[in-house]
């Protein structure tokens, strides 16, 4: 086969839909008013933006009322957790080891000013047990944020039983907000805060062939919130700012795109996905999924990233290699030496050694075809072989 | 306000019958860094003079990258009559007065110091001291002379056309003039040491261009990138270095596949030796420099060294060999390439890292080791894939 461009890094970011890119350039062109403003050209300007807020909120089953747009995943994150008010015994925190740096670190913030954080433990595929959050939970815990689909190796936590954990702990009177770092899930899974229970649930555009720099948080309706921004009260209030319109109408393209795909799309990409997996660790000995197990029908395994291990080779070193090869994905970590001691996801899953520096994630999307999976295939067996033999 | 720059260079004035030619060198070094039509440039009586409208402290930044350069004075050039030397001389004073830091209840003092080379001023020097001294005294409040510490050295200077008063002395970073010593091919990887051993040779007057070994897909896009930035930032004190960019990839295998392990890096370092010194005579460089610091690490004993550099017969320059760890890496602060040169993105070639390379390889041992490799083979097909870059600021 020819030398192709493959693109395997859509945990990292994907492509935009042309759709998305035309809404974009006809809403700087056109529609480049500001929404806040009283004249037609304001108008116009916010008319686009309610059409998208309409799009995103049908995209997670919600009422436009519910969504805040931000500058993108991070700011959404940081807005769920550090603008939930403790309120007046609220000194406690939950999360898991396996999140977001951008959860990691605001939790880090809430640490320094005196808030207790519990970072809650994985299983050796990424996947949090809720009894360990029942456990975790006190009269003073306010907040709970647990990702849904894990960035690095694709666990799928169990959000339901999650959700029955806490449904138990309100009944005793409590009144914890739980946020969920949707990020991962938003365009591959069903991802409908209202359904699940959660009060707060962060997505982000670009990670679904939307424009970087926008995202969204979902509030569910009495969720007490405090802006992070002050300024001229826009989005209700929860984030100042002008409205980035045209990121936002291109969110809003890509939302439309993923409503109508609905779960047929998530079918598609795990096959995809299976394929990939399959092909790899049938042609490498020793080759190690890091992870839920590829298996129609597990629910822990989400349909599009998949991390393996490569024992032996440093992952960034066969990176650069597909990299070659017109093939781009992606380290859990950067190259593991004194300075990045490797991946913190894979670490929280107990992998450690050759197993750790050798992992790569292949992250899959919509855009991605049968032909590209197979060069892939074809591309890492060869690469792997390459460098095994090299390494004798 | 200030529109002229005195600029005042140490080491090139003893350099007898060849100094005009450092002068010049130096100047064409200014007006590069100055960027043309931006400033013109002039020598007088030992000095250069710059004279610009633009910004005083951009000016000052670049002036203080030139080599060559001992000291820097922001002055101001006026007519040659009493009133527009003594009121520029107050500007100048209430300038520098603003920028004096004094403790407390302690006495702003001053004196001036006049030189007078056009003999048709009416005035000696003694008594311009005496009329611009007093001159200032009545009009700043709560100066005093101080002859011999003073805080503040108003100096003024007679010449032909004009007369120029000043009272600052920035220090310039010293040196010679880049290109005035010749050229020489750094081997600059991505770490500490090799641009700062770039910095020193450049300091000495030397002109460099620079080679890179790239082990594409051992080493990524990313180092590249960071030895590209740290070529553009050694281009703040030289006008723009070519870059050779060398795919050593099919070496680094090769050495890896035929070699024994202990040997390794002693023969890849030798085949880096004869491919800069190859590229070196391409690019008309008499020598190579190395940020090699004797005992550093395996590859920089005195035996490694001397069974790497029997390969060649071009000197090896070797700034870094007197400081320790600590002073390269402050220097590589000062320098301003410490910053780039720590991002995490060229540790992975250690992928051939042997666990316990030889420190002292014997040249026999190395010879016999070599004899697996074709190694003119591997060279030409090393520089047939090595690519010249031009990195400009």
């Amino acid at each position: 086969m020819t030398k192709q461009e493959v693109y395997l890094d859509n945990s990292a970011t994907t492509r935009p839909y042309p759709g998305v890119v035309r809404a974009v350039v006809e809403a700087m062109e056109e529609y480049y008013g500001n929404p806040s403003s009283l004249h037609r050209k304001g108008v116009e300007a916010g008319r686009l933006l309610s059409r998208a807020r309409e799009a995103v909120a049908a995209s997670l089953g919600a009422d436009p009322g519910q969504i805040v747009f931000t500058g993108g995943g991070t700011e959404a994150i940081n807005l769920a957790i550090k603008g939930t008010p403790p309120g007046r015994k609220g000194r406690h925190v939950i999360t898991t080891a396996v999140e977001h740096p951008a959860v990691l670190n605001a939790c880090a913030q809430l640490k320094e000013q005196g808030i207790e954080v519990t970072v809650l433990p994985v299983d050796g595929q990424g996947v949090v047990d809720p009894q360990q959050l029942r456990s975790a939970l006190r009269d003073d815990t306010y907040l709970v944020s647990v990702m849904y689909v894990n960035n690095e190796v694709g666990a799928v936590q169990p959000l339901d039983e999650i959700a029955g954990v806490l449904a138990d702990f309100r009944r005793a009177g409590h009144r914890p907000v739980w946020h969920v770092d949707a990020v991962q899930a938003y365009g591959k899974l069903p991802t409908r805060p209202g359904e699940l229970g959660v009060d707060l649930l962060s997505v982000s555009a670009h990670k679904a062939h939307g424009p970087k720099g926008v995202g969204a948080l979902y509030v569910a309706p009495r969720t007490r919130l405090q802006p992070l921004l002050a300024g001229g009260g826009q989005e209700n209030g929860w984030r100042s700012g002008t409205e980035n319109t045209p990121g936002i109408t291109g969110f809003g393209a890509a939302a439309a795109e993923i409503t109508r795909q609905g779960p047929e799309g998530a079918q598609r990409l795990f096959a995809l996905k299976k394929r990939l997996v399959e092909g790899i660790l049938a042609a490498v000995p020793g080759a190690v999924l890091n992870g839920p197990p590829c298996e129609q029908g597990n629910p822990r395994c989400a349909p599009h990233i998949a991390n393996l291990s490569f024992p032996g080779l440093r992952g960034e070193i066969l990176l650069h290699w597909l990299e070659g090869q017109g093939v781009y994905v992606s380290t859990g970590s950067a190259c593991a030496s004194r300075k990045n001691p490797g991946s913190h996801v894979l670490k929280a899953m107990g992998v450690k050694g050759e197993q750790l520096e050798g992992a790569i994630r292949f992250s899959l999307s919509a855009l991605n075809t049968a032909e590209e999976i197979d060069y892939a295939v074809e591309q890492t067996v060869a690469a792997v072989r390459e460098l095994y033999a090299l390494y004798k | 306000m200030y529109n002229t720059y005195m600029i005042r260079y140490g080491e090139i004035g003893l350099k007898g019958k060849n100094r005009p030619a450092f002068e010049r060198r130096l100047m064409g070094n200014i007006s590069r860094a100055l960027g043309m039509g931006f400033a013109r440039v002039q020598r007088v009586y030992g000095r250069i003079l710059v004279e610009s409208d633009a910004d005083p402290a951009r000016i000052i930044g670049k002036l203080s990258k030139v080599f060559g350069i001992v000291g820097i004075s922001p002055a101001l050039r006026l007519p040659l009559t009493e009133q527009a030397i003594c009121d520029g001389a107050l500007a100048v004073l209430k300038d520098a007065a603003a920028r004096v830091q004094m403790a407390v209840g302690e006495p702003l003092t001053f004196k001036v110091e006049a030189r007078r080379s056009n003999k048709q001023f009416p005035r000696t020097s003694p008594e311009i001291n005496g009329l611009v001294g007093a001159y200032l005294l009545d009009n700043f409040p709560g100066l005093q002379v101080d002859v011999h510490t003073p805080r503040i050295k108003v100096r003024v200077e007679i010449r032909e056309q004009n007369a120029f008063v000043y009272a600052d002395d920035i220090p310039g970073v010293g040196g010679l003039p880049v290109g005035a010593s010749g050229k020489a091919l750094l081997l600059l990887s991505g770490g500490i040491d090799s641009p700062v051993a770039g910095w020193m040779a450049m300091k000495r007057g030397i002109e460099i261009e620079a080679v890179h070994f790239h082990s594409f897909p051992f080493t990524g896009e990313k180092s590249l990138e960071k030895v590209r930035d740290l070529c553009r930032i050694l281009t703040g004190y030289t006008a723009q270095i070519t870059l050779h960019v060398v795919h050593f990839t099919d070496i680094q295998k090769e050495i890896q596949r035929s070699c024994p392990e202990e040997l390794r890096v002693t023969i890849m370092r030798r085949m880096m030796f004869r491919l800069a010194a190859r590229i070196a005579e391409d690019a008309g460089a008499l020598a190579l420099v190395t940020g090699e610091s004797v005992g550093q690490v395996a590859s920089q004993t005195l035996e490694s060294m001397r069974v790497i550099n029997q390969v060649i017969d071009i000197p090896v320059l070797r700034p870094l060999v007197g400081m320790d760890k600590h002073e390269i890496i402050s220097r590589a602060k000062v320098i301003g390439t410490y910053e780039t040169s720590v991002l995490p993105y060229e540790d992975c070639c250690t992928l051939f890292l042997p666990k316990h390379p030889a420190t002292r390889p014997r040249p026999d041992q190395v010879l016999e080791a070599e004899k697996a490799l074709d190694v003119e083979d591997l060279l030409a097909g090393a520089l047939e894939r090595t690519v010249a870059e031009n990195i400009k600021q």
